[in-house]
């Protein structure tokens, strides 16, 4: 099975603090307030984040997925 | 979440109802509102961050209280132009236009170019008497003036807010509120200025 989690579009997020607020894992934090950071090691991809994000700039995505883009 | 500890900022959501309560019956409590304007803009200016937005801001709290908790909120995503930089500035230069209108118009009073005006006015359109709200003599009246100035654009923002928080998302308005575009680019300009 393959593993999710929330990644941010930083050139949408408005760093209001949404996902950080509602995040059970505190994974998410504010990055000097520009944008929101997700730690990978506690994201366990539940979408809370991605729901409650009112810019859109959240998605949950397949972990392996991204290490595919990132790898090209 | 569920177990998170909860903080005396938590609960800021009420201060933003007690001050168009306040505001409600003296006009003079308007004023208030300029910790809302000012703090974020310190701990932006000071600190770098928006701690303000992220935790203490009560007018984002009661949005997320209505829309999630008392379910008033479609919670839709919005429209990607209402989070788009272009929209957000432009909104932050309409809106500190309207304000420095509304600083010119207390000036007016000051110097005695105009008289007092005991009207809130909504979405900088409709004239709401509200004259209730002061019986005069104690202030000077620009002051009085600038209460009511400052009120309509605090009520007007945040029935603005109540809209999109309705439409779309809880917390909708925090995309383009003009204070969060205002420190975001803050912090920005603070974080390139730091790694260069």
């Amino acid at each position: 099975m393959s593993k999710r989690r929330a990644t941010v579009n930083i050139e949408v997020c408005v760093a209001c603090g949404v996902c950080a607020n509602q995040c059970p894992r505190e994974a998410i934090s504010i990055y000097r307030g520009c944008y929101a950071e997700v730690d990978t090691d506690k994201c366990v991809g539940c979408g809370i984040c991605e729901k409650a994000c009112p810019a859109n700039a959240i998605e949950v995505r397949d972990i392996e997925d991204m290490e595919a883009e990132n790898g090209k | 979440m569920a177990n998170k500890k909860k903080n005396w900022y938590d609960y800021l959501w009420i201060w933003s109802i007690i001050y168009f309560a306040l505001g409600f019956f003296n006009i003079m409590f308007a004023w208030l509102g300029l910790i809302d304007f000012v703090l974020p803009l310190i701990f932006a200016l000071a600190g770098g961050n928006k701690w303000f937005c992220n935790n203490m801001c009560g007018r984002g709290q009661l949005f997320w209280i209505l829309g999630r908790k008392a379910k008033c909120s479609r919670k839709k995503p919005a429209p990607r132009w209402i989070s788009s930089k272009w929209f957000r500035y432009g909104f932050m230069i309409f809106f500190l236009t309207m304000f420095g209108t509304m600083l010119f118009q207390t000036y007016q009073v000051f110097a005695g170019a105009s008289g007092l005006k005991q009207v809130v006015k909504l979405f900088w359109t409709f004239k709401v008497p509200w004259q209730w709200a002061y019986s005069g003599g104690t202030f000077p009246e620009w002051m009085v003036q600038f209460g009511y100035g400052f009120y309509s654009l605090m009520l007007t923002s945040t029935l603005i807010g109540l809209i999109v928080m309705v439409l779309y998302r809880e917390r909708t308005w925090c995309t383009f509120c003009p204070m969060g575009t205002m420190t975001q680019g803050i912090c920005q300009l603070k974080a390139k200025g730091d790694s260069e």
